[in-house]
């Protein structure tokens, strides 16, 4: 009785899989050698790292004179691709604490890539600000350390700061979480392993888990505990990151959505990276059994829930920016104002990625066709890197004093910063396609009986 | 089949006709005109020994006489905002269980089957609800009362000394008639959507076709996009203008999660009940458990959004923008305010942290009942200080109109219990439901 499942549910593991193929299946990217497709993204990607690197040595050697701030848009790339970049990392912690909670079982396919993504992407995130202090050696001083080892008190009551320990935070227990679940795995690895040196490898990164009755009691607990205490995090670390722009962009102006709206905004960005990498995964690593149509057809649900609550946010936020009666309001971010001056074509981006075009997929057909979910993914991620260069740009453009209204033009540096940051996160996931296990196998074992295809139709045909 | 008892329904009966005495009388007492209201105040400085009573003896005779004038509109406000919290608070609670419902639904959720029955129960309420507050609807914009100060005279009018530039600015939106023709739409949508929804979840018991579910599967999620937009408006309407120059881009997030949480602890302490009394025995105490799990967690979810909407007007520090924190912070209503703060998420979040206290049925009913009356006195602060203002109690008119429509609420909701089975057979993830074990 306790593998019952309703019958009009559709099964999350395709085929008639047995304990024994999972294994294979999942070990096989690991086991078996790179094609000739990873090697020519992992080149593109390590060349475009490498971009990147030389633009930040030349930041660090020159100064950040050499990007394209000016004295009114005094931060624009940076602090875009910083949250950009945060917001991907959410997706990971709300697959594996919210969805968790909730009990989805469709989680346990996407899990782990998702969690993967979520620390890559904060490692690309933690690069943004480090590098904008300009002198990079002195970052320590973000911490609270007393002045005899040469740093300034910090400022307790910026919301800069209240990122350092959200963002390190989060990153800590992602780490964690993601490392807990791994355990089993890696002994799974270990335990197939034939060559000596991996299997001495994988015997220490699965810290000599045996698989007793044990071992599992203390991981259930350990992972109840975590997803516990990441679920606030789920929120607390864009909120905090909405503060940076709602308390300091302009004085005087701000708009009290922005903390769950960005949560929201966040777990959208998010969703839409997971999307894409799984969706070319999926065929790479011949995962289609578990990361099936209905994987993709539910995170496309999940984009549309949280892109609606983005609209609504953004219907509050430019209702009451009329109905404020402000006639500042008129410039700021999601107004007329916006709508129809210089940064006109950065706010219609905003409007199509993220509101119209997600709109198609309240159509079955169109959510379940992995091309349409693939560009539908890609769209949506370039929506919200505008939504953040919008909040900032367009909103620092338009000062209280018309006189020091100013525009923004990336230099190449910026640009390539940014390049190389997206390069540094395909090799960060394309290496660990090629040796972690990308599915958690021992979750997935779990519900093979009550979700598994084969076993569905044995019960329904009974 | 569920019998109302009848310890129960004259319980509620009494509570009603109370009520409505009550109410009655607090409309009867109000003050006519600006002399009773001279009078009131002046036993209000005796009894309170405030220094306004030298300060008004300072200025002169019209500034006094306007100031009458405004007490005797907030005295007048008094059996008006007495009826309007209750009849808002127990309305909504009705409408968030439809949308909890419906989120079931659209969610395809296993767990909750059993509990479809008492959650249709619950919104049988919509309709007596929406019926009572458009009359509150009717009465304010045809001004029987002084709740909403932009609907006063010459605020639109340049040439009256009443003239208010900035609410002039936003006639576009607040405006009496467009105001009222919202309130019904709002209302409408509330009604319909219940109607369908309660409709093809009765026929599902006497049919097995998949397709009246599906058929609910959608109208569920249109009800949920459509409210998500109604709900905006709604409370930007009917709370938010009650201080017209104030405004929060998070104030419908706000009160959405107010009222969800409540919903929710009620369809938990009906629950309870009907258990208690043997007529859902298919309900067992993992359905307990995660009622009260969403307790814990939409009371959380209420701190968070509490505390950003506090959290950046006090840090921004805008007058405009502090004014109404003002009587609710630092002024009369202080009590208040910090009693909720604690009510709503120090105790929900101590009282049902742990796993074993969410099974037991007392500890929810004690979490349950902190939560209602936490959250009242949410909806309390949020409507109060606009139009009672500083000289607000709890008096008879207060308690009266409680008591009538929570009469009404426990009438109408176990009434409707015994119009269908409780156990909702139809639906394919029933047996998800009963066996459902965490």
């Amino acid at each position: 009785m306790s593998h019952y499942e309703a019958p009009i549910r559709e099964p999350i593991i395709l085929g008639d899989k047995t304990y024994h193929d999972i294994s294979n299946d999942i070990a096989a990217p690991i086991e078996g050698k790179a094609n000739t497709w990873w090697w020519v993204v992992f080149s593109i990607a390590s060349f475009a790292l490498l971009w990147g690197i030389g633009a930040i040595a030349y930041t660090i050697g020159t100064g950040i004179g050499v990007w394209g701030l000016n004295n009114k848009i005094n931060w624009a790339w940076d602090i875009t691709n910083f949250v950009w970049w945060v917001g991907i990392g959410h997706a990971g912690t709300l697959i594996s604490a919210v969805l968790l909670l909730f009990r989805q079982k469709w989680r346990m396919g996407i899990n782990r890539s998702a969690e993967a993504m979520t620390i890559f992407a904060v490692i690309q995130a933690a690069i943004f600000p480090v590098i904008h202090m300009g002198r990079v050696w002195n970052a320590y001083w973000v911490m609270p350390i007393p002045n005899q080892f040469g740093s300034l008190w910090t400022n307790f009551n910026s919301p800069l700061l209240w990122d350092v320990f959200a963002i390190s935070t989060y990153l800590s227990v992602s780490l964690v979480f993601w490392y807990t679940g791994l355990l089993p795995d890696f002994a799974m690895i270990r335990d197939r392993a034939t060559k000596p040196f991996q299997k001495k490898i994988y015997s220490l990164l699965s810290f000599g888990w045996s698989g007793t009755a044990k071992d599992w009691q203390r991981f259930e607990e350990v992972s109840l505990v975590l997803a516990g205490l990441a679920t606030p995090l789920v929120l607390s670390v864009h909120t905090i990151v909405s503060f940076d722009f709602a308390t300091s962009v302009i004085p005087g102006w701000h708009s009290t959505i922005y903390p769950p709206y960005f949560v929201a905004g966040a777990v959208f960005s998010g969703f839409a990276m997971v999307q894409t990498l799984l969706i070319i995964m999926r065929k790479v690593s011949n995962l289609e059994d578990y990361i099936t149509r209905l994987h993709i057809e539910n995170m496309n649900k999940v984009i549309l829930l949280t892109g609606g609550i983005v609209m609504v946010a953004y219907l509050s936020e430019f209702f009451v920016g009329w109905y404020s009666g402000s006639s500042y309001e008129d410039f700021t971010y999601l107004s007329v104002g916006a709508a129809t001056g210089p940064y006109w074509w950065a706010f219609w981006i905003l409007i199509f990625c993220n509101g119209i075009f997600p709109q198609l997929l309240w159509f079955k057909k169109l959510r379940t066709n992995f091309t349409v979910s693939f560009i539908m993914a890609i769209l949506i991620n370039i929506g919200m890197w505008f939504e953040r260069f919008d909040i900032i740009v367009i909103n620092l453009s338009r000062g209280h004093l018309p006189s020091t209204w100013a525009q923004f033009s990336p230099t190449f540096v910026d640009i390539g910063i940014y390049i190389g940051t997206i390069g540094f996160f395909f090799v960060l996931f394309l290496l660990y396609a090629r040796t972690f296990p990308v599915v958690a196998q021992a979750e997935v074992k779990s519900i093979l009986k009550a979700s598994g295809d084969g076993y569905k139709r044995a019960r329904n045909n009974k | 089949m569920y019998t109302f008892s009848s310890k129960l329904k004259t319980f509620s009966l009494v509570l009603i006709i109370l009520g409505a005495l009550g109410m009655g009388y607090g409309f009867f007492t109000a003050p006519k005109t600006t002399d009773d209201v001279k009078e009131m105040l002046h036993h209000a400085d005796e009894a309170h020994e405030t220094d306004t009573h030298e300060a008004t003896a300072q200025i002169s005779a019209e500034e006094e006489q306007s100031h009458l004038e405004h007490a005797l509109h907030q005295a007048q406000n008094r059996p008006w905002t007495a009826f309007f919290i209750p009849a808002f608070f127990f309305l909504m609670i009705a409408v968030l269980v439809l949308v909890f419902y419906a989120i079931q639904w659209a969610a395809q959720a296993g767990w909750s089957i059993v509990l479809f029955r008492v959650m249709e129960a619950i919104t049988a309420y919509i309709l007596p609800g929406s019926i009572l507050l458009f009359i509150f609807i009717l009465a304010s914009g045809m001004h029987f009362n002084h709740m909403y100060a932009w609907m006063a005279d010459g605020t639109f009018d340049p040439t009256s000394e009443n003239y208010d530039a900035i609410i002039d600015g936003k006639s576009w939106w607040l405006n009496t008639s467009g105001w009222m023709i919202r309130g019904f739409i709002y209302l409408f949508a509330y009604n319909i959507f219940r109607w369908i929804l309660r409709k093809n979840s009765i026929a599902l018991d006497t049919s097995n076709d998949i397709s009246i579910y599906k058929k609910n599967f959608n109208f569920a999620i249109i009800f949920i996009v459509i409210f998500a937009i109604f709900e905006l408006f709604m409370s930007f309407d009917w709370l938010m203008s009650l201080d017209p120059h104030w405004y929060s881009q998070l104030y419908s997030f706000y009160v959405f999660s107010s009222m969800i949480v409540s919903g929710i602890t009620v369809i938990a302490m009906v629950t309870i009940y009907l258990k208690h009394k043997g007529f859902i025995p298919f309900v067992n105490d993992s359905h307990i458990h995660d009622l009260a799990k969403y307790m814990f967690g939409f009371s959380i979810f209420w701190a968070y959004f509490f505390f950003d909407q506090f959290m950046l007007q006090w840090y921004a520090n805008i007058p405009e923008e502090t004014a109404y924190f003002m009587p609710r912070l630092l002024g009369s209503y202080q009590p208040i305010f910090i009693g909720m703060i604690v009510i709503n998420f120090v105790f929900p979040f101590l009282i049902l942290m742990d796993s074993d206290f969410k099974r037991t049925p007392w500890f929810v009913l004690t979490a349950g009942m902190l939560i209602l009356i936490g959250h009242y006195m949410d909806i309390f602060q949020l409507i109060s200080p606009a139009t009672v203002g500083n000289h607000w109690s709890f008096g008879i008119p207060e308690i009266a109109s409680l008591a009538f429509f929570l009469g009404l609420f426990i009438f109408v909701v176990f009434t409707a219990l015994t119009k269908a089975p409780l156990h909702a057979k139809g639906n394919p993830f029933m047996k998800e439901s009963e066996i459902y074990h965490y």
